[in-house]
């Protein structure tokens, strides 16, 4: 043999340069393969990276919004009202608090508009030339509210001047923040020209500064004055709907979980409930929406947009996800343990709770922030039980009416006015997935902490 | 108020209850000394609980069934005859509402009848009456009840036993609860939409290609056209160009992490992409509307197609995003569930890890795939805020993807967002969508999970 391939190899037969030529060719397909996979993976990561930078490049902005830092004075000519009355010795109660509400009265009625006016022309550099209606574009509409509130809550002021940081409409945040294009011709600006000098003046001499929106987390959602739209409203709503959630969901889950795979006989029914409930979790959402429609709004009577339905249908929604993690972490428990407390003379029921139970606590924990965070971003089911009503509150309850976090982004992506709100809309999608961010680093630290503890 | 005295009831019988069967439960091994006592005095205690709380919870139940309707028959009652016999059934409902509203103290609009107010003062008294009446009831039934469970406690009862019989109750009880999820579902579905094909005809529903409903009053019995076609050639397009995406990506990245990656890469890059299986689909619906849509009329633009900004493929693309990591995960599993022997054969017979994959891997693990595909599919068919937001809202039969198009769950939300009353097929068609989409989903489900069962037999 040594023979024959001694000179093969200076002089490389027919043969071996057919082998050479297809082995090259194979790993050439097998490094093009091979980069194929590296192309997959990149694009998935390439997706995540795109979705998030994307929300963050259109979200961060709105956190920070043109504010207007007013001195207004409390003019009692502009104002002329009575002082607030004060408890005359002698009078009753009722007396007083009628003179109060009669007071209040008369403060409503008035046109705070005229102070804010009058607060707007003084801010103003000296000579310039604007009409009421173009300098009352530039505060938010709701900045009379917040003065005449202010000075309800202390009538001392009249007279006074007091400096108020209001906030600037949606309009002038977007001419502030450049998301308008300035070359554009008057017909096509949302500001006259006047207002836009104006608030390029007050821009440039601190008047109007760009400051953290904490409006956006403590006010409730508002269609009369989008730059005071916040979240606090739809936040309560999530918050009351992952309260039902937790309290129905995690008991229900764990029990039944307990019972297919601790009591239940192994029987026709206990696969067809097995069957069951893993085809529940695969059932799209929305038919959980229509399941509430008909079921707990039409049939029992509960009330429409009203996070308690909200979190009885999330919970139907969650509940096969709890039951599968927890059966899978009963599963996992050794069979050593149950035998020895069996053996130690403790019943079927002492083993379960006593023994098995608490080993399993990481693992029913996790699936249940887990299910938890799946449930307060779904939207679907919501639309369909009238969570997408306009809310101007915060629920004080779960059966007040009250909208979630991922309908409020519904909402605002579909306002007309586009400019403010896609950034608006992308700051609430920010706080959604921080907070789901946060739900999970709290499961992931969790699991690691007790499961090292265990 | 009432809740809260409720509530405290029932804290003060729970309290009391336990304590009792505690302390006699105690006692027991105390006052028979040389007898074996059966249970411990938390389960004595916990019997006596079970024992009192469950005729007060009963009879609370009870009121809470029947209360409103001996109400209502209670008003009825006290409304003058002459007044009664007037009044048609809009305005007794109203009449009672009113008496109601005054009884509250809430005050109503309008002039106040005199038999309204005394009525309502009647009224008043009434409820106070009954509501004390039910306290007490509930609360002497349940001291009862306590005497007796206390007064059978003795070393050979079976405390244990029974409490052990009433978890179990319960346990049962609660995984009945994914089971009366599924009857609701299909019966509140099935119901619904026989009312709906009271209206339409359902040859009309399921094979009309037209999709029209009409706000018409009911007046004209003009009710719109309900053609399910264009809808779910809307949905198939969109899961079709979802797979399109998913599929490639998805499995190339299964196959990489499961046969190249090194453990450390794959610890890191797999959760990574699973983080696209955790964002809200609003989220995934925004993205597309704001920006994929847009992009991809742009390259329409350069390339000269027409490409609309909300359509199929927007729909499509993202939504195949948003199922990569299921086909990736399950597809991984089922990977690495190939015997390790058919991998190494392969190998010793000289073939390159690419030839290995594509030759034996996948043809061994094709029906596991497949499954997993399915599944994908299926939450592709149901998924519905980013087809909402970037599918374009046209129901009409298309051939093309690169137009707006409408799907099944795009028209659910259309035809029920904004309606309470069920009572035309405007909003009952929602329902029979609904149950075509559970049904489409339900049938692709347990295929797919009896292919992967199949699937995992085959190599245990």
């Amino acid at each position: 043999m040594t023979d024959q391939t001694a000179p093969a190899a200076k002089q490389p037969t027919q043969r071996t340069l057919q082998i050479r030529a297809s082995l090259r060719r194979r790993h050439l397909s097998e490094q093009i393969f091979r980069i194929m996979g590296i192309i997959a993976i990149c694009a998935a990561l390439g997706f995540v990276a795109l979705l998030f930078t994307d929300v963050l490049r259109k979200g961060i902005p709105a956190f920070h919004q043109a504010t207007l830092h007013l001195d207004i004075t409390f003019d009692p000519e502009i104002i002329g009202v009575d002082p607030a009355p004060v408890q005359i010795a002698g009078q009753s109660a009722a007396d007083f608090n009628a003179a109060q509400l009669a007071w209040q009265r008369n403060v409503a009625m008035l046109n705070w508009n005229n102070v804010i006016t009058a607060a707007m022309t003084e801010a103003a550099p000296e000579g310039f030339e604007i009409d009421s209606r173009a300098l009352l574009a530039i505060p938010e509409t709701n900045a009379r509210h917040v003065v005449r509130e202010a000075f309800v809550a202390d009538p001392s002021l009249l007279g006074q001047t007091h400096r108020f940081d209001l906030l600037a409409s949606a309009n002038v945040d977007n001419w502030v923040k450049g998301n308008i294009d300035r070359s554009l011709d008057d017909s096509r600006q949302q500001l006259p020209a006047d207002t836009r000098g104006l608030v390029d003046i007050l821009v440039e001499n601190g008047t109007i500064t760009q400051d953290f929106a904490w409006g956006l987390f403590t006010n409730v959602d508002s269609r009369a004055a989008p730059a005071s739209a916040g979240l606090a409203g739809a936040f309560m709503g999530s918050l009351y709907m992952m309260l039902v959630v937790i309290v129905l969901a995690v008991p229900i889950g764990v029990a039944s979980a307990i019972y297919l795979e601790e009591f239940a006989p192994k029987s026709r029914l206990t696969d067809l409930i097995e069957v069951n409930i893993n085809n529940l979790a695969a059932v799209p959402s929305i038919v959980f929406g229509l399941l509430g429609a008909a079921v707990f709004i039409n049939f029992f009577g509960l009330p429409r947009s009203a996070p308690l339905v909200g979190g009885l249908v999330l919970t139907l929604m969650t509940l096969p996800t709890i039951i599968i993690a927890t059966r899978a972490a009963l599963q996992a428990v050794s069979p050593a343990l149950r035998q020895a407390a069996l053996g130690l003379g403790a019943s079927k029921t002492q083993m379960v709770f006593h023994h098995v139970l608490p080993v399993t606590f990481p693992s029913i924990l996790t699936a249940t922030i887990i299910g938890v965070a799946q449930a307060l971003g779904e939207t679907a089911p919501l639309l369909l039980i009238g969570m997408n009503a306009f809310v101007a509150s915060i629920p004080g309850s779960p059966v007040d009416q009250a909208t979630a976090l991922p309908v409020q982004i519904f909402l605002w992506q579909g306002n007309e006015n586009r400019n403010f709100f896609e950034a608006r809309t992308s700051a609430a999608i920010m706080v959604l997935l921080g907070l789901m961010i946060l739900l999970n680093a709290v499961a992931i630290f969790l699991r690691t902490r007790l499961e090292r503890r265990a | 108020m009432n809740s809260m005295i409720i509530a405290g009831l029932l804290l003060v019988l729970l309290g009391l209850s336990y304590q009792t069967g505690w302390s006699k439960g105690r006692g027991l091994s105390a006052a028979n000394s040389g007898v074996n006592v059966h249970s411990r005095p938390q389960y004595h205690a916990a019997r006596v609980a079970i024992w009192t709380l469950v005729p007060a919870l009963v009879i609370l139940a009870l009121w809470m069934a029947f209360g409103p309707g001996i109400t209502r028959g209670y008003i009825v009652s006290q409304i003058p005859v002459d007044i009664l016999t007037a009044l048609d059934q809009g305005g007794l409902t109203a009449t009672i509402q009113r008496i109601g509203a005054l009884a509250s103290g809430y005050g109503v609009a309008g002039e106040i009848q005199p038999f309204e107010q005394s009525a309502a003062d009647a009224l008043r008294n009434f409820q106070t009456i009954t509501f004390l009446a039910m306290i007490a009831a509930a609360a002497g039934l349940a001291i009862l009840a306590l005497l007796y469970a206390r007064s059978r406690i003795s070393p050979r009862l079976r405390a244990r036993n029974d409490v052990e019989v009433v978890i179990t109750t319960l346990l049962i009880f609660c995984s009945a609860v994914a089971i009366m999820t599924t009857i609701g579902i299909v019966l509140s579905l099935a119901s619904e939409a026989l009312r709906f094909f009271s209206f339409i005809n359902p040859v009309d529903f399921f094979f009309g290609t037209v999709w029209n409903p009409s706000f018409s009053t009911t007046a004209t019995q003009d009710y719109g056209d309900y053609g399910l076609l264009p809808l779910l050639t809307g949905t198939l397009w969109v899961a079709a160009i979802a797979s399109l995406v998913a599929v490639p990506i998805g499995l190339m990245t299964a196959i990489y992490l499961s046969q190249y990656a090194p453990r450390r890469v794959r610890a890191v890059i797999k959760p990574v992409i699973e983080i696209l299986a955790g964002i809200p689909t609003i989220v995934y619906g925004f993205f597309a509307l704001v920006t994929v849509g847009p992009f991809l009329a742009g390259v329409g633009n350069v390339i000269g197609v027409d490409i609309s900004a909300t359509s199929a493929l927007t729909a499509g693309l993202v939504m195949g995003i948003m199922i990569i990591p299921f086909i990736s995960s399950l597809s991984d599993d089922i990977l690495n569930q190939v015997p390790l022997a058919m991998r190494d054969g392969s190998y010793g017979l000289g073939a390159t890890q690419s030839e290995t994959i594509r030759n034996v891997l996948l043809p061994a693990a094709l029906p596991g795939i497949v499954g997993a595909f399915l599944l994908a599919v299926s939450r592709a068919i149901g998924e519905t805020m980013i087809v909402v937001l970037a599918a374009g809202n046209s129901p009409v039969l298309r051939g093309t993807p690169l137009e707006p198009i409408s799907t099944i769950t795009v028209s659910i939300v259309n035809q029920l967002t904004g309606d309470s009353d069920f009572a035309g097929p405007q909003s009952l068609v929602a329902f029979a969508l609904g149950l075509t989409l559970f049904v489409i989903t339900l049938l692709l489900n347990i295929v797919a999970l009896y292919i992967v069962r199949r699937f995992r037999e085959q190599y245990e």
